[in-house]
């Protein structure tokens, strides 16, 4: 056995001029919440339950975009996705669009073991949370005054920049706080960072699993799936390993880069960390993204090809790190 | 300079006593969709326009399960999804839960091109159809009599077998169920996926992708399949482009659409070699099927189910339309 290790996320692609409390506090709450998986595994509690419950904790927090603290649609409301996957008999579960459910991690996980189905969306997923009795509450619940002052500033930029997939010159005289250069997804990285959140585990039997969950892309189109809640793109996990991405959705979509990983160790042969490393240098092209990953014999690694990722990493041997930057 | 090549399905999982008349009709349409494909080929019309063209044909007739003759929810309703991808640069797009729009595959095509995202869904893709000006109609127009009689015989079966994942002893005695062959937990004589797709290599050795459905007979309202998820049920890259159908679940789970592409690049197999490779270790108990084409001018099927509705023609001449293995 390798002994359990564990990885979290809140997100890759950081602006470089963000404050330094705000560096604190998203460095503090992945402290936290890898402690609160640290503990459930020395309880003995399985890798599906781990990623659960620390992807709950992270939805809870107003820091990243997830739960509480999603990034806005272009209409200012929240709309929610997220996808859970168990290594062993690669069972997974995922959804979208949701409005009301505080927790969707823990209604893709529902989906997973309780309903017919791998994938519910907007109001048949909203019903079905409604019929297992899981938390809801408003909408307003979900939406954060930073994220409000956001969408109004990337609706500034959007002006301009509407197109990501065309460069546009321009935006260098667009209003006030534009100060980064830098982009992601067709904003400029002081508006919106993507900060997706996920945690990958393998336990002490040396199962994998992997859950991601997101308020998506600010601004977004109502009805906007990302890469978060699509197996094998934002999530995926096998007997070998346990992936979770965040950064550009289209990139991983179409770099379909969680299940990337797991192949390049299977078909390759590839240690994990040269799979993580071989997948975010050979799969994303112009895009930019980021992911942690886990493997059955107990290691864990991350990469990303952006300017930051917010990660922290433990595994059983007592190591354990909480970083921002390169 | 390759030789373009084209294959199209209309369903892996096929009813062993399914009528010879409605098997007449299957090969008919699939053999129509095909020569619309060679022509379009034969002009030069590039793989993923060809793609489009041909699954907009099988989602006009109510035959397969896609646009109009889509299975229906539990509830009686059509949602439709679809997905596009485009090997060159490996742009791709999708759309679920439409209820409206004529063409599903369209829509993916202009989620693709005309809008900053890969994805759409529910009324926000329909509400981006409204803008672009798409093709509409009311949801009883995809409703189909054949249709509304399987969704009867469905929830009756689904008393008995509301989990598939977990076997259950008595559907024999239930009446109408002459079948044993089982998928998605309902038996084939009631519903078969007849999802439908075309895979296109064209003569500048462009792969391209698209498959569409109406999705899973009874299924809850707001339930994706895999015919909408990059990388499950379509693929498209600079190696080949693939299309699949079959058991949601499995397909969702094998990644199987990226698994082809994948071997092929990770292990130097070929096209025929890397879909049988795929068939065989990616499904588990599932069940599915796919085609494909190889930006070598190559085409290929497999499939581990009873039967799978697929025509195939490469410029060579080859030409084949089949059901059973």
């Amino acid at each position: 056995m390798g002994g359990w290790a564990i990885a979290v996320h809140g997100g890759a692609g950081v602006d470089p001029n963000l404050p330094l409390e705000r560096q604190e506090e998203a460095k503090q709450l992945l402290t936290r919440v890898l402690n609160l998986g640290i503990s459930a595994l020395r309880s003995n509690l399985s890798a599906i339950d781990v990623v659960e419950l620390v992807v709950r904790e992270l939805e809870t927090d107003p820091l990243f975009n997830s739960g509480r603290g999603s990034a806005l649609t272009e209409k200012g409301t929240v709309e929610m996705e997220a996808s859970i996957m168990d290594g062993p008999k690669r069972r997974c579960g995922a959804v979208s669009g949701l409005t009301t459910v505080k927790n969707p991690v823990s209604l893709a996980r529902l989906v997973m073991e309780k309903s017919p189905h791998s994938y519910l969306a907007f109001d048949g997923a909203e019903n079905f949370a409604r019929q297992q009795g899981v938390e809801v509450v408003d909408n307003e619940y979900f939406i954060t005054p930073d994220n409000v002052g956001m969408l109004k500033l990337a609706k500034e930029a959007n002006t301009i920049l509407f197109d990501y997939r065309i460069p546009t010159s321009g935006y260098e005289t667009c209003g006030q706080g534009v100060e980064s250069p830098m982009k992601m997804n067709g904003l400029p990285m002081s508006i919106y960072a993507p900060e997706t959140v996920g945690c990958v585990v393998v336990d002490r039997e040396g199962r994998c699993a992997a859950a991601t969950s997101t308020g998506g892309l600010m601004n977004k189109m109502i009805g906007r799936i990302g890469d978060s809640p699509l197996i094998g793109a934002g999530t995926y996990a096998c007997n070998l390993c346990g992936v979770s991405c965040t950064g550009e959705g289209e990139a991983i979509i179409r770099g379909t880069l969680a299940r990337e990983v797991s192949a390049v160790m299977e078909y390759k042969g590839l240690g994990l960390q040269e799979a993580v490393d071989f997948v975010i240098k050979h799969r994303l092209d112009e895009g930019y993204a980021g992911l942690i990953a886990v493997s059955n014999k107990g290691e864990v690694a991350y990469g990303f090809n952006c300017n930051g990722m917010f990660r922290g990493c433990a595994s059983e041997d007592g190591f354990m790190e909480v970083g921002i930057w390169e």
